[in-house]
């Protein structure tokens, strides 16, 4: 059964965990990288909401809310952000690289790599785990990869229970997918013998309504699907995104790259002018795109679930406090085993 | 004579090489926001953005650079190869021999490597000894800007698949992007005189498989490439005060390999200590202790090397990988 109650304080611990990786990223706790799931909240939960003990979950790069949907304790995950040897992974992995046996979750930074890994998950619970299923998450980036294609193909061919989740935000990285990318995704994956479906990932409801149905299906032994879930991520590829940050300061971020953009355009030798016209419209495109990621009311999964509880306010206020005590507790536990030194550093 | 940074001196290099030659194209992901100038000035049809599709864009470039255009493929980071090889390892490195020499790839792939900035093991390897592992294909590592605009040119110019590695540490570009985001509240152990220098006015390039003495010593000669030859040098400096004079040999390309100049300044020095940041086991260190000995000379040999995956804590990523307390520690074991 559908609780919406349960399902949104789930997102909205996903969200508030991220949002407090983002604060110790800022603070220069985190090094590196740092991609979040900001924005994708109801994909992540609505599809692992369906997932118990004997499922598995194969991650990508963005896979902190994955890890923290099939049970692995916040304040493992934020040590392992910030590379401490109590983390999840000893600090060795690092956000891009978590592993959770216990739970049957793995990630990688491999874009792409999570649809072999979820077939390996699927095969095994054939042999081992009767009606257990796989989920693979990916971005639609990852779409074009090789070996999630095959992985797909792979999966038709062997009846393998794995369900293919597509997170689509329309741009890979930086580059506009639609550019980069030939025929519907849906298409792609009917192709390869994989029903498939398409729907608003910012709509919870929606995502687990489908996902319960294909996971029927996949569980019942009938074979992989795929599900393509739209959202936008308002902090793009990951913190720190340059175009986000153009978005943002548009004077300090983009005064430094004007001078040799001018002098591109018009430097004697290279191409027409037309072509260089075009190549400039392009990168206003670009940043256009950054712009148009924020979540105001419409693409905000969580605001949007909220906004659909049929509990009263004090009920609400009650669980949206236990949600923030409960964050706060798990990063205050966490910078308990940051040495000294290393937050004096980073502040 | 001006000053660039490592990055800069890359793409002025490239724009000359792209002026000089109409063949040369560059494809891979997202150069449009990498390469936005290039991508500007000579267009999406010599600047193309490519999908997340290594092995296809990949294995495209040698097909392309067999029908007639030079491509410069764009791989972000080297880690990334393992996801493209077969184009690399069955293809690029073996037509210009299946053909009996007749027809050759004259590509360039250009990738980040190496860590020092807290990205994880998948994100910060260097990886130039298995790409040297294969019969035809070349790796160049520059460790100064001058040297990476001059290497670029030869890559360019080459008939042979070349990978140009740019250790990400001494780029403003790539580590501004993945290291700090933007943030002042991150620091990393950056080799200054590696990140910025002097280059010449006009590129001219640097051959392939020439390594140059940085420094002349008569105790020890250190040898390596990239981040390791700033390491070294600061090492260098401490043990020139304990009385231990260092000579310092940037290999800059890894494949070819100029074994005769490491040689001849063992002979001198009659020690060798080779630093890599790249994995210890069957790579660049045991290659040159086997040319010491192939050479017959009677030469005591240390390495310092990254011996297993490279931790994402920062901390002990910056223990793992070859360091100015490592280096110093090996010379001293060298010099009882």
């Amino acid at each position: 059964m559908f609780d919406s109650v349960s399902l949104y304080r789930k997102m909205l611990t996903c969200r508030r965990i991220e949002e407090a990786i983002a604060g110790l990223w800022h603070e220069g706790l985190i090094s590196g990288e740092m991609h979040l799931g900001i924005g994708e909240e109801a994909i992540n939960a609505g599809v692992l909401d369906h997932l118990g003990d004997g499922d598995a979950v194969a991650l990508d790069h963005r896979g902190t809310a994955g890890m923290l949907l099939m049970g692995v304790e916040a304040a493992a995950i934020i040590k392992e952000c910030m590379g401490v040897e109590d983390g999840l992974c000893g600090g060795m992995g690092g956000h891009m690289h978590m592993f959770s046996k216990d739970h049957l979750a793995a990630s990688s930074g491999i874009v792409g790599s999570s649809g072999p890994a979820a077939c390996g998950f699927a095969l095994a619970a054939q042999h081992l785990r009767p009606e257990k299923v796989a989920v693979a998450f990916f971005g639609e980036g990852a779409m074009n990869q090789g070996m999630l294609m095959e992985s797909m193909n792979l999966a038709a061919a062997w009846d393998l229970p794995v369900l293919f989740v597509c997170r689509d935000n329309g741009t890979a990285i930086t580059t506009s997918s639609a550019s980069v990318t030939g025929g519907s995704l849906e298409e792609r994956a009917r192709g390869l013998g994989v029903p498939a479906k398409s729907i608003n990932g910012v709509d919870a409801e929606a995502v687990w309504n489908e996902a319960a149905g294909m996971l029927d299906r996949v569980r019942s032994g009938r074979g992989p699907s795929f599900l393509r879930a739209t959202c936008l991520r308002p902090q793009g590829h990951f913190l720190g995104d340059p175009l986000i940050r153009m978005v943002h300061k548009p004077f300090s971020e983009m005064m430094p790259r004007t001078g040799p953009l001018v002098s591109s355009a018009i430097s004697s030798g290279g191409a027409s002018i037309q072509q260089r016209m075009a190549s400039l419209s392009k990168i206003m495109a670009m940043i256009g795109r950054a712009a148009r990621t924020q979540l105001g009311n419409t693409h905000d999964p969580v605001l949007r679930m909220r906004k659909k509880l049929q509990i009263t306010s004090v009920e609400l206020a009650g669980l949206e406090n236990e949600v923030e005590r409960n964050v706060k507790n798990a990063v205050e536990n966490a910078l308990l085993s940051v040495p000294a030194g290393r937050k004096e550093a980073a502040r | 004579m001006k000053e660039m940074s490592f990055s800069q001196a890359i793409e002025d290099a490239l724009t000359q090489a792209m002026m000089e030659d109409q063949r040369v194209v560059i494809f891979g992901e997202d150069v449009h926001a990498l390469r936005m100038n290039l991508y500007t000035r000579f267009g999406e049809k010599r600047v193309r953005p490519a999908p997340i599709s290594e092995s296809a864009f990949l294995g495209a470039a040698v097909g392309a650079a067999m029908a007639g255009l030079r491509p410069f493929v764009e791989l972000i980071i080297i880690d990334f190869l393992a996801v493209a090889a077969d184009a690399i390892v069955n293809h690029a490195a073996k037509v210009q021999a299946f053909s009996g020499g007749r027809w050759k790839v004259p590509m360039v792939i250009r990738a980040g490597c190496g860590g020092g900035y807290g990205d994880g093991g998948q994100h910060g390897q260097s990886l130039w000894g298995w790409i040297a592992h294969i019969p035809g294909l070349k790796v160049v590592v520059p460790s100064t800007p001058a040297d990476a605009g001059g290497l670029l040119l030869s890559a360019i110019a080459d008939d042979s698949p070349v990978f140009f590695l740019e250790p990400k540490l001494l780029t403003d570009d790539l580590l501004e992007i993945l290291g700090s985001g933007g943030r002042t509240t991150v620091t990393y152990d950056i080799p200054i005189q590696g990140q910025k220098g002097m280059v010449p006015e006009r590129w001219e390039p640097i051959p392939l498989g020439q390594a140059v003495v940085r420094r002349e010593g008569s105790d020890v000669t250190i040898a390596g490439a990239g981040v390791a030859i700033h390491r070294a040098w600061e090492a260098a400096d401490v043990l020139s005060g304990e009385g231990i004079s260092a000579s310092i040999i940037d290999l800059r390309s890894i494949a070819p390999l100029d074994r005769d100049t490491v040689v001849k300044d063992v002979k001198r020095t009659g020690c060798l200590l080779v630093v890599d940041d790249d994995y210890r086991d069957f790579g660049l260190t045991g290659e040159l202790a086997a040319a010491v000995l192939e050479s017959g000379l009677p030469a005591r040999y240390a390495r310092v090397a990254v011996e297993g995956t490279i931790p994402f804590d920062p901390v002990r990523e910056r223990a793992a990988l070859p360091n100015v307390d490592r280096i110093c520690e090996a010379v001293r074991g060298l010099m009882k």
